[in-house]
């Protein structure tokens, strides 16, 4: 997707190292989410959208305010609205949690992905679809434990939140926290942004009503570069489903781990499939496709 | 604001009511944010929905729309009961102290005011007013000589306020106005405020306990502040809501503070400026009171409009608006040039005499009634705005001619094909409509005055596209015609036309720089300041309104924007973000009326000696060495005047000091505010039932203003507000925004839908005795089935930013109604804004 010039550190469906690994140390990089100051006035949604070119789509009205179901693949950044009623005390909630790639530290989707490169994930932690290669397999999708990769059904290719790698690898923060005019979203390292949502967190349960509010930075994915700060981080799944306690598959670990020989010996297989199908029936002539979700409709 | 958007950032406690600055004003709320992560302050919001601001509040109320006066009358009752008030700053900066004359009388028994006559529904108003005082500030007996009709048929002298004010340090008084205070306030109990506003007694409690804890134990530091919008203007008591959270900020001790003051949001990015530039019919160019016929010549109007200082004897009063003449002078000398001269009264003769209400809907009542006959509309679309879409659009009918300049084809340009409406009678519409293609505001360049009254220079984004013209463009080649009309034939009165002063570069297009120029204003000879020895040569542009006289040698537009284009340069145009104190003032950026001050009355930071409550927050204070006023920020204040002369800080009353107690003509409805229901209500109000509504609020007549009552079915309480996804009724021709919200919709309680057995995104039909609208239901937890009286009461709410021309229309997703056919003609009356809120609808399935 991007033309970014960061380090790779981990390519998806590769064989053999990556080239240039460990050449280079570089901060982490990561997004905070306050939840507890998003007051979902969207503005995020629509820096994603202009930053990135992508094209207006049609919406339903859904009774809410939430701007569409899910993310879609040319929808990378969502405010998700949830009325909650706290149990404590009767009270009502309205959260919004601005949903979009969490970029995990070991992110499931690259972990499914078969494509040599269509996944990579930066030195910087930022993990990023390369288009060009993706063989629209969909398995990243499964792999995703937050439900984000999304495939363009006339394309065929997967998309999602590349945390504006072409901005952050000119050394601009991303879009989406630039556009934030209550400052809920913060850019920067990793560990000055855990610093921060850590003081916040604090800070609210000592003079808020929040006695749980807390840090959302899941260690079963090698914890995340987009962290959120809670009002109640014992209940993730209020805030449209965060899941309490992400992992990636067990069916994606099995097949990356231990079968992975299984599928080396499909592969072989295949290969010899295509060339006896080529053998039998010859080339085949490509369509032309756009893969570029910015192309104007 | 008497603060400004960054100075929220200072604050301990927002009291957040009748506006939704998360929603509506997403920009300026980070500074409410900021307040709260760096000073862990405190934010109420109180509002007929659970909002988006609410939903980063630590307490939210939901109210009953329209029922603000009940609540913030009980706060009034809850801060004076439990102490919970800034004594000192109470007896000195207000006229707590100040006694009210015999004969005055408060509504608790029938309702309505001394002087009030039923019949011409208005108040006769001269027992609202202080009793004179001798020089211990005992009451002293009205002159009984009564004032003898003149005999030539002349009207008798409007009263006047007291030259010396009797008054009672201790506050004991019965007639002082704290006592009429606490006793006009006492009939708002807790259990008053839950029968009326729908809040159960305990979270009214809640509410009214954590506002009022910043006065806790009489300490002065901390200051709260109230934030409002429109949610408060839309109601026919609209003015006495702000009435009374302006009294309740004085009781607390929070004006003048930063932190503090009484805060208007103002709904959209220059309405500040269009303010300030009398875009109302009964000011001039900065909140100068227009003449009126009886107005003969400039003494006449000068002298009804100066006031006169009205304050204990011991007490000093700046009174600046007694500079009303010099203001006025250097007006009709910007307006009129050399033709305004000592010898013809300074033209006072052009300027047009107000005659009757101009208001928004008195001008469409006119236009229905067949008395206006023609219409600009310009940068609004009146038909969408309302109220009473139906009324607007049948006055259209009725007009002989329509200009809109716009960017988009509206409700307005279109009015003639709105849903309804046959080919037949499409063809028997008389009124001939010109649309002018207009430039949007990133083509523009000029100032916007935002609601923190600074004036903000922007350049043009964008070229316009197209035919495209300047909206200036557009006035000055209409204005440039008429004038080579009354050349040619000059008729009865040409010299209003002839004579205007119009010295632009390039007249048929006026360069805005060239206009603020003017508004600054300058000095026709040289002057020098007596007290600075700065010198001005004839024709520079002024520092200041100190430098503007009433002898005709200087020149300006708008005395509140003089300052703002000097010598210096255009300093709208600044950019210096620098804050050395840390408050927020950034004295560089832009300019900020009056004289770049940022918080209004900062006097009132500082206690009697001079010295600021909070030393953390240090705005202005009085420098014993130098024996002036200094700061931070510009003192509001006479700079020399010493403390120990108790000069009062609200300079611009005649008392010098804050009005809890509001004397005689101030407002039309009553000196304290008292609660009335909404035109129409679910209920008779609770304190009166025999005078439910604002007894000054007067109906229209045409056979299209109809008012329901919960009788003939119309039982839900509806609101009507705006969303951040849309601005009004242009965004809906766009792309992006309606991708955000795609359609209309109206918000009802989950019980009510249980009820009714509706489902969100189920279509229903909300109808008024006006009109009714179809749009899909939003089934919501954030609006809670309320008991109001005893009576199980809905309240639900629409968006209004749809009609019958927009994407959404055009792709056959609406309905084509606007909501605001269903908002009744019915008006504030001391701002005459239209009640938009709280009128009464019925709910059925579509």
């Amino acid at each position: 997707m991007s033309q970014a010039t960061l380090r790779v550190q981990k390519i998806s469906g590769h064989a053999g190292s990556v080239p240039g690994e460990d050449t280079q140390r570089e901060y982490t990089v990561c997004k905070l989410i306050d939840t507890t100051t998003c007051i979902g006035c969207k503005a995020c949604e629509v820096a994603c959208m202009e930053w990135n070119d992508l094209p207006f789509g049609e919406t339903v009205f859904d009774n809410t305010y939430q701007t569409m179901p899910e993310t879609r693949w040319n929808y990378w950044n969502l405010i998700l609205f949830n009325e909650h009623v706290r149990e404590e005390d009767g009270s009502l909630m309205w959260l919004m949690r601005k949903n979009q790639c969490m970029h995990c530290a070991e992110p499931g989707c690259l972990a499914a992905c078969p494509a040599d490169g269509a996944i990579i994930q930066y030195t910087n932690g930022i993990v990023d679809f390369q288009q060009a290669n993706c063989i629209g397999c969909g398995y990243c999708i499964t792999g995703c434990p937050f439900d984000i990769p999304k495939m363009n059904p006339k394309t065929h290719r997967v998309f999602k939140c590349t945390l504006c790698t072409d901005r952050v690898s000119e050394g601009l923060e991303p879009a989406c926290i630039k556009s934030c005019p209550t400052g809920c979203l913060h850019f920067g390292t990793k560990d000055d942004m855990l610093d921060l949502a850590g003081k916040r967190a604090k800070q609210l349960r000592e003079h808020s009503h929040f006695p749980n509010a807390g840090v959302y930075d899941p260690p079963g994915v090698g914890g995340t570069g987009v962290i959120y700060v809670l009002h109640d981080a014992t209940k993730p799944e209020i805030y449209g489903g965060l899941p309490k306690d992400p992992h990636v598959p067990w069916t994606v670990k099995l097949w990356k781990g231990p079968l992975k020989w299984l599928g080396n010996v499909a592969m072989v297989g295949g290969l010899i499939g295509l060339f006896v199908h080529y053998l039998r029936y010859g080339p085949k002539a490509r369509e032309e496709e756009d893969i570029n979700p910015g192309g104007k409709p | 604001m008497t603060n400004g958007w960054v100075d929220i950032k200072n604050t301990d406690m927002m009291l957040i009511m009748g506006g939704n600055p998360a929603e509506n004003h997403p920009c300026g709320f980070k500074w409410a944010i900021e307040a709260k992560r760096n000073r862990n302050a405190k934010m109420i919001v109180v509002d007929p929905r659970f909002t988006r601001t609410a939903s980063v509040a630590d307490l939210f109320c939901q109210i009953r729309a329209g029922a603000d006066i009940a609540f913030l009358g009980g706060v009034i009752r809850y801060a004076i009961e439990n102490n919970r008030i800034a004594k000192d700053y109470l007896l000195n900066y207000t006229n707590a102290a100040f006694i009210v004359k015999d004969g005055f009388k408060l509504p608790e028994a029938d309702g309505v005011f001394s002087g009030f006559d039923a019949k011409s529904q208005t108040y006769e108003k001269s027992s609202w007013n202080y009793a004179g005082g001798d020089a211990s500030g005992k009451p002293v007996p009205e002159a009984h000589a009564t004032v003898a009709h003149p005999s030539n048929g002349a009207p008798p002298p409007a009263p006047a306020l007291p030259e010396k004010v009797a008054y009672d340090f201790s506050l004991q008084n019965p007639n002082c106005v704290f006592q009429l205070l606490k006793k006009h306030y006492s009939r708002y109990t807790p259990e008053m405020v839950e029968r009326i506003t729908g809040i159960p007694k305990d979270q009214f409690e809640k509410a009214a306990d954590l506002f009022t804890s910043v006065r806790k134990n009489g300490d002065m530091k901390k200051a709260a502040t109230i934030i409002y919008a429109v949610g408060w203007t839309h109601h026919t008591f609209g003015t006495q809501i702000i009435r009374t959270a302006a009294m309740l900020q004085l009781l607390l001790g929070n004006v003048g503070r930063a932190g503090g003051g009484v805060n208007a949001l103002r709904g959209h990015s220059n309405i500040q400026g269009a303010t300030d530039m009398a875009g109302i019919f009964d000011n001039l160019p900065g909140y100068l009171k227009v003449p009126t016929p009886a107005d003969i010549s400039f003494e006449a109007w000068a002298k009804r409009v100066t006031p006169k200082p009205a304050k204990p004897g011991k007490w000093d009063s700046f009174n600046y608006w007694g500079n009303t003449p010099k203001f006025a002078v250097s007006f009709l000398k910007a307006m009129y040039g050399d033709a305004a001269t000592k010898q013809n009264d300074w033209a006072f003769e052009y300027l047009p005499k107000v005659d009757r209400n101009y208001s928004w809907v008195y001008l469409w009542d006119n236009m229905y009634n067949g008395i206006l006959k023609g219409l600009f509309a310009f940068g609004m679309n009146g038909v969408a705005i309302g109220p009473d879409s139906r009324k607007n659009i049948e006055a259209l009918k009725k007009a002989d001619w329509l200009v809109v300049g716009e960017i988009y084809p509206d409700e307005t340009s279109e009015f003639w094909k709105s849903p309804g409406i046959t080919t037949d009678e499409m063809k028997r519409i008389q009124t001939t409509v010109y649309r002018l293609p207009c430039a949007g505001f990133a083509e523009k360049d000029g100032t916007f005055t935002n609601s923190a009254r600074w004036l903000q220079w922007k350049n043009a984004a964008l070229p316009m596209p197209g035919d495209c013209r300047l909206d200036q463009a557009i006035v000055a080649q209409i204005f440039l015609k008429v004038r080579e009309l009354y050349k040619k034939d000059p008729g009865k009165f040409p010299d209003p036309v002839l004579k205007l002063t119009w010295n632009y570069t390039d007249p048929s297009n006026p360069s805005l720089a060239e206009v603020l120029k003017e508004i600054n204003g300058k000095t026709f000879v040289d002057a020098e300041d007596p007290a600075t020895k700065v010198q001005l040569k004839a024709g520079q542009q002024v520092p200041g309104f100190a430098w503007l006289k009433d002898d005709g040698t200087t020149a300006c537009g708008n005395w509140i924007y003089c300052g703002s284009y000097t010598e210096a340069g255009n300093l709208t145009a600044r950019r210096d973000a620098g804050d050395p104190s840390g408050l927020g003032i950034h004295q560089n950026w832009a300019w900020s009326w009056p004289a770049n001050r940022r918080v209004l009355y900062n006097r009132a930071s500082c206690d009697g000696d001079g010295k600021p409550w909070d030393p953390t927050r240090r705005q202005v204070w009085w420098n014993e060495s130098t024996q002036k006023w200094v700061g931070n920020d510009v003192p509001d204040f006479k700079v020399d005047s010493k403390p120990k002369d108790h000069m009062g800080p609200f300079i611009m009353n005649p008392e010098g000091v804050g009005r809890i107690f509001a004397p005689l003509g101030a407002f039309a409805d009553g000196p304290f505010p008292e609660f009335y229901e909404p035109i129409e209500s679910p209920i008779d109000n609770p304190l009166h039932p025999q005078q439910t509504h604002n007894p000054v609020v007067k109906r229209f007549k045409t056979p299209d203003d109809k008012y329901g009552t919960p009788k003939d079915g119309y039982t839900v309480v509806c609101t009507t507000y705006r969303l951040t996804e849309h601005y009004h009724y242009w965004t809906k021709n766009n792309p992006m925004n309606v991708q955000l919200v795609p359609e209309p919709f109206v918000e009802i309680p989950v019980e009510m839908a249980e009820e009714m057995g509706l489902r969100g995104g189920e279509k229903l039909k909300v109808s008024s005795v006006r009109g009714s609208y179809i749009a899909k239901a939003m089934v919501t937890k954030r609006i809670k089935q309320m008991m109001i009286d005893g009576k199980k009461t809905y309240q639900i709410g629409i968006p209004i930013h749809w009609g019958y021309r927009g994407i959404a229309e055009d792709e056959g997703k609406t309905a084509l109604t606007p909501a605001n056919l269903l908002s009744p003609t019915v008006v504030d009356p001391n701002a005459y804004t239209p009640e938009f809120k709280g009128f009464l609808v019925k709910v059925e399935r579509a």
